[in-house]
């Protein structure tokens, strides 16, 4: 029976899809998807998530640090914070990001219709998945182990890079592609955000824009390639996830 | 069997919820207004106005407002339509293509136009970079926000009217694409809406916005901050207003009330144009008179245009209009 | 020391400035023109109806994708069948995929001239630009939510009460209600709870699909959009006001049921 409900909510569209891309046949596919705007609009997006991701993995794993060995007061409040990127509708999120770093930005900021602004609209909808992802993983952490190398006269760049690092390495990962799987496909923010010309259009806006000219083969052909690149994104979460509970075994 | 249960209630709940919808709208007449994306204010008083009539008594409407083009397609892909009200004639035949408007659309008394806009400028206030012709576009250092041409109706008339303006100027065709290519040069943002394009410039983005006269109207009075730059010369917007083949007769009983004298009155004195040119007569719209000469404007049915079927093969085909070819050259959207 | 510090003034920062500065605008902007704007937005009745049909959908779609995420992390963690990672992956892919494309695709299945369209015209059934294609995009985009709470608990508690209680008499339904589900509630209450939050957020598909029709198939995120394109700045923020605010205390309820899920 579950089978049955994800076959009509979810696998069915899908196929329509897939369908419909094919359907000036597989020449047509590839122009669509090769052609300069569609190329330039795929450079950007995954240029813009990649670099989201690494600032992600990066500042989650310190914000989880924080989290997890640090205490100030306010400290569950912003604990809570975290999760605001799942909870925001994402068009509440584009305009204010609009309102503060936009044009007439309070703060003197002028980021909007920019690639900057894209890459601060899209920390926004990723950032709790790294910090998230471990969270958990630093609280299980023995910290007798780091003060036994410490007493051993390891540095503490050493202790980081030797013991936490590893343990850790994987819930950075399984977080960040995550993040980059929903970075792939973010529309939301970034409707109000982007401004159609070459160098901020992602591939969401380009679809939406497709779909707005009734050209839904081209439309659906890039949605492919979205869906394939996020379907190969889950897969490897699961492979992480399924090495690291074998080696977790072991 | 419980599980057949279950699942037994998803299908009635979806469907019991499509009839339930569908129902609402038939008790007592619904007219199934489809607009374009910024006429929502002059519609919602020429509605209520048309309700006090005897025509309209008891006249409901259900009114949607998005990009030209898009809606266009929408109708084509089931939207409930009895009145569409486009930017574009182009897009009105998107939908008689489909069968749903007849394909004479035009023979409609004033050609099915309601109301007539023109192309024009919206800048900062105080005009802080002088812009006042087409030409100015051009300078180095202007930023201008116009939609994109592919999705939105408005910027189609963006684009024609910035090249209808260099060939009236004794241009070639060839001198005048790459006018229109420079000017592109300096857009900044193309965003696939008309209104989206207004909101980036309101918000503070560029220099110059090209827009419809009637959209820069509509944003003063809601408060919005710029000076209105009407160019010499111009192209005038024509927006057609069109009924479906199937819609009710209280749709096209407020379409022809959309036409008479005292409405077209309340187009002019909201920012619009009126089709029928007599009435700009009458003494208490002596102010917009004056607001509305503004000297000479072309239009899209003019040899060098052709017609909105010949322009849009040559100007808007996908694959190697004309329009591709620039956007390709600055770096903008084909789409 | 002083390590600690700039540790936690970076994660401090970066938190200001991508979370917490854009809530404070929303509520700032709401109020910068005084009350009686928000107000006046909020009290049209078309708003009001948007409002109305952002809760029917989730109302639809909490329950069944609950459901089916109880169902499916059962089905996952204590059954064995082949192709188990792809229907992970299926469940999971919601998330992942990108709501214009999820737009597209209902677009493609129900329009006039898709895969279902003729079938539906001809019986008189409107799917496309009306409520049922909005709820049927709010149930795609919020399916994994439930599941992946579900299923890491099911898999940490094991099913040894189950199978004592199976020892001692009980039958499934006895198992499933008095032993099973009361072991996963909180985990089901936390799906649920970010379920909502999903429902009640979606923009993109529901752009696509639901026609826009004020006072009628309007969403609440459809409905800032909306006041957006007709240069009502005031109306949009109200709108979004009472979207942040429900995201507030979606984050709270999320805070107060943490703890008692196993999580931090």
């Amino acid at each position: 029976m579950i089978s049955t409900y994800l076959l009509v909510i979810v696998v069915l569209p899908l196929a329509a899809l897939l369908w419909e891309s094919k359907k000036n046949g597989g020449h047509a596919f590839w122009q669509v998807v090769t052609s300069p705007e569609a190329l330039s609009a795929l450079k950007l997006t995954f240029g813009a998530s990649f670099i989201v991701v690494l600032i992600n993995a990066v500042l989650g794993t310190v914000t989880a640090w924080v989290l997890v060995r640090d205490d100030f007061r306010g400290k569950s409040v912003v604990n809570a914070v975290i999760d605001l990127p799942f909870a925001l509708p994402t068009i509440v999120a584009g305009l204010t990001l609009l309102a503060l770093y936009g044009p007439n930005s309070p703060v003197g900021v002028h980021l909007a219709f920019t690639r900057a602004g894209i890459v601060v609209a899209l920390c926004f909808v990723t950032l709790p998945f790294v910090v998230r992802t471990v969270q958990p993983v630093l609280l299980e952490l023995d910290v007798e182990m780091e003060e036994a190398a410490r007493s051993l006269g390891a540095g503490r760049i050493t202790v980081f890079r030797r013991i936490v690092l590893p343990n850790i390495l994987p819930g950075i990962l399984s977080g960040s592609v995550l993040a980059l799987a929903r970075a792939l496909g973010e529309i939301g923010s970034l409707v109000v955000l982007t401004t159609g010309l070459l160098n901020t259009q992602v591939v969401s806006v380009f679809i939406y824009n497709k779909v707005q000219d009734g050209e839904t083969p081209a439309a659906a052909a890039l949605a492919m390639v979205l869906l394939g690149a996020a379907f190969i994104l889950l897969l490897a979460v699961g492979a992480l996830r399924f090495f690291v509970t074998r080696y977790e075994r072991a | 069997m419980r599980r057949l249960l279950l699942f037994a209630l998803i299908l009635p709940v979806v469907f019991g919820s499509a009839s339930g919808a569908a129902e609402a709208r038939q008790s007592g007449t619904t007219v199934h207004l489809v607009a374009y994306s910024t006429p929502q204010p002059i519609m919602a008083k020429l509605i209520t106005r048309f309700q006090h009539q005897p025509a309209g008594q008891g006249v409901s409407f259900s009114q949607s407002y998005g990009s030209s083009g898009s809606q266009a397609r929408a109708i084509v892909a089931g939207q409930p339509a009895d009145i569409a009200f486009l930017s574009t004639g182009l897009d009105i035949d998107t939908v008689a293509d489909a069968g749903i408007i007849s394909k004479t659309w035009t023979h409609a008394p004033q050609g099915g136009i309601a109301a007539d806009s023109v192309v024009a400028f919206v800048v900062r206030p105080g005009n802080p970079k002088h812009i006042h012709t087409w030409k100015d576009l051009t300078k180095s250092g202007v930023k201008v926000v116009t939609p994109d041409p592919f999705p939105s109706g408005s910027a189609k008339w963006n684009v024609l009217a910035a090249y209808g303006q260099a060939r009236k100027s004794g241009l070639s065709d060839k001198q005048a694409v790459q006018f229109v290519t420079k000017l592109f040069k300096n857009v900044v943002a193309q965003p696939s809406s008309g209104s989206s394009a207004a909101s980036a410039f309101f918000s503070g983005e560029g220099d110059v916005l090209i827009t419809y006269e009637s959209e820069a109207y509509s944003a003063f009075a809601a408060g919005k901050q710029g000076k209105l730059v009407v160019p010499k010369p111009t192209m005038l917007i024509q927006l057609p207003m069109v009924a479906t083949k199937s819609a009710p007769a209280a749709a096209k009983a407020f379409i022809k009330y959309v036409h008479s004298p005292k409405q077209q009155k309340i187009f002019a004195a909201n920012g619009y144009r009126p089709v029928i040119k007599s009435v700009l007569k009458s003494p208490d719209l002596a102010g917009w008179k004056k607001k509305y000469d503004t000297g000479p404007t072309f239009r899209i049915q003019d040899k060098i245009f052709g017609g909105w079927l010949k322009v849009n093969r040559v100007w808007f085909n996908p694959d190697n209009g004309k329009m591709v070819k620039i956007e390709r050259a600055v770096g903008g959207p084909t789409s | 020391m002083p390590r600690r510090l700039a540790l936690r003034a970076t994660a401090l920062l970066y938190l200001t400035v991508i979370l917490l500065a854009p809530l404070a605008m929303v509520f700032y902007r709401a109020f910068q023109s005084g009350l009686e704007p928000v107000w006046q937005a909020l009290s049209d009745p078309n708003t009001v109806h948007a409002f109305k049909i952002t809760l029917i959908a989730a109302a639809i779609a909490v329950p069944l994708n609950t459901v089916f995420g109880v169902l499916c992390g059962l089905a996952i963690v204590r059954r064995r069948f082949r192709g188990k990672g792809l229907l992970n992956a299926f469940i999971d892919l919601p998330l992942a995929v990108s709501p214009v494309v999820i737009g597209l695709s209902l677009y493609l299945l129900y329009g006039r001239s898709g895969w279902f369209g003729p079938w539906l015209t001809a019986h008189g059934f409107q799917v496309l630009f009306a409520l049922p294609a909005i709820v049927l995009a709010t149930i795609f985009v919020s399916v994994p939510f439930v599941a992946r709470e579900v299923i890491p608990t099911l898999r940490e508690l094991g099913n040894e009460q189950e199978q004592a209680a199976a020892t001692l008499g009980a039958n499934r339904w006895q198992r499933f209600w008095r032993i099973t589900l009361p072991s996963i509630r909180w985990a089901v209450i936390y799906g649920v709870v970010l379920t909502t939050a999903r429902c009640l957020g979606e923009y993109g598909a529901v752009a696509i699909v639901s026609g826009r029709i004020e006072g009628s198939t309007e969403t609440a995120t459809l409905r800032v959009d909306g006041y957006l394109n007709n240069f009502n700045d005031a109306g949009a923020y109200a709108v979004s006001l009472v979207l942040a605010t429900t995201a507030v205390l979606v984050l709270v309820a999320m805070t107060t049921i943490r703890p008692r899920e196993g999580r931090l």
